[in-house]
């Protein structure tokens, strides 16, 4: 199962500079796992020691927060955008 | 025709029209709370009166005393709603503004009398809070109202909107609106989720991480603290990013309706029209949301008259929601 991830600025220098990259996995948590042990680099960037989310990184499946749905075990199919995103403050300030 | 002492008195108690027209699931309704009937045009007006009732009921504003400054972050609206309160009061605001909000937003403030100080428009609203945070570290005597942190900003929502809800439509099934602080979708889903917690509140975000350039590590990110201190994680059932080409077609599409209504309303609405069509047919549901304001503050956008890949790319430059 190929899923495309797309990493935020603020880890492409992490990945190679890639903006996006093709993943297999059959859980948003196997996919994690997967980027991190081809790139090293964002070793506890999204995931922390304890296994869970960081807490000021948001992941989405195809635009829904997995926060919000079964978070690591959140399954994904072929063809799925997973986005890394930094929680920010949001906009109607 | 009612009377009022007050500009102050028209706040709250906003109309509810129906848009199942643009359901796409014929039975599941939708209902939008009209927020830009609010005197200074947004759902934001409730916050600021609350935010500065609040700080006057526990002295740290007193009514009437000279030369008392508040100092907040704000993309827009609750700048402007905080410096028509502030103006009515006798206070004066300073607002930290991201340079990159529309023009209307700007003219607004400096209509009710506000400062403008300016934060990097790159850094977005996480620019202006910090900003914000350390100017009122620096000036101790100034008042720092702060309604990310501030629980007088959902307790607006859970005392007023919420229950004009619940009055106006007690067969709501799903409840859907912006994130911003966070504070209508804690205050209204609270309250909703306590008279029916099989309510479901989902929270409709644009895709704000991946327009803010200035995030040094993830560990610049930011979270609302009304957000943790809340419970904000319990109280939403669903988070879903809605992009800015789907919240101007939405926008658009509204008006076929008579709404003339800002973007993050479109966005809001088709996080609702979302909503509707995961809800399996036979199943009647009945979706609330809310329109944060009307679309006067984006007609410079050219978000309705524009060629929409042209209006798509400027939204992506500039702070919508």
């Amino acid at each position: 199962m190929s899923v495309a991830v797309r990493l935020p600025t603020v880890l492409r220098a992490h990945a190679g500079g890639q903006a996006v990259v093709e993943i297999n996995g059959s859980t948003i948590g196997e996919v994690l796992t997967t980027l991190v042990e081809q790139h090293p680099g964002l070793s506890g960037q999204v995931i922390g020691e304890d296994g869970t989310l960081n807490k000021f990184v948001n992941i989405y499946v195809n635009d829904d927060d997995v926060r919000y749905l079964q978070q690591l075990d959140t399954p994904v199919k072929d063809g799925d955008e997973i986005s890394i995103l930094p929680a920010v403050a949001g906009g109607s300030v | 025709m009612a009377r009022y002492r007050s500009v102050l008195d028209l706040i709250g108690n906003t109309p509810m029209v129906d848009a199942s027209a643009l359901s796409p699931n014929p039975d599941v309704s939708i209902w939008v709370k009209l927020e830009g009937r609010n005197p200074a045009g947004s759902v934001k007006d409730r916050v600021a009166l609350s935010l500065v009732e609040s700080a006057e009921a526990d002295g740290t504003l007193v009514p009437g005393k000279p030369d008392q400054i508040l100092i907040e972050p704000s993309s827009g609206n609750t700048g402007i709603a905080l410096a028509m309160v502030c103006r009515l009061k006798g206070y004066h605001l300073k607002v930290v503004l991201p340079t990159n909000v529309s023009i209307e937003r700007r003219q607004l403030l400096e209509v009710f009398g506000a400062e403008i100080i300016e934060s990097p428009g790159s850094e977005g609203s996480n620019g202006a809070v910090r900003m914000a945070r350390q100017l009122a570290a620096e000036n101790p005597e100034w008042v720092f109202l702060y309604q990310y942190a501030n629980p007088a900003n959902p307790r607006a929502h859970y005392e007023h909107t919420g229950p004009e809800i619940w009055a106006d439509c007690p067969e709501v099934t799903h409840f859907v609106a912006g994130l911003g602080t966070s504070g209508t979708l804690l205050g209204v889903g609270r309250f909703l989720k306590e008279k029916n917690p099989d309510i479901q509140v989902w929270a409709i975000e644009p895709p704000t991480g991946e327009m803010v350039d200035g995030l040094r590590n993830l560990d610049d990110g930011y979270i609302p603290p009304i957000f943790a201190d809340l419970g904000g994680a319990e109280i939403l059932d669903r988070k879903t990013v809605v992009r800015p080409r789907e919240s101007i077609e939405w926008t658009r599409k509204m008006t076929d309706l008579g709404l003339f209504v800002g973007i993050s309303s479109g966005a809001v609405m088709a996080g609702a029209i979302r909503c509707a069509s995961q809800i399996p047919e036979g199943e009647k549901a009945t979706i609330v949301t809310i329109s944060s304001d009307d679309g006067w503050k984006y007609l410079s956008t050219g978000a309705w008259t524009d060629d929409l890949d042209t209006v798509v790319e400027r939204a992506t430059q500039v702070i919508y929601f």
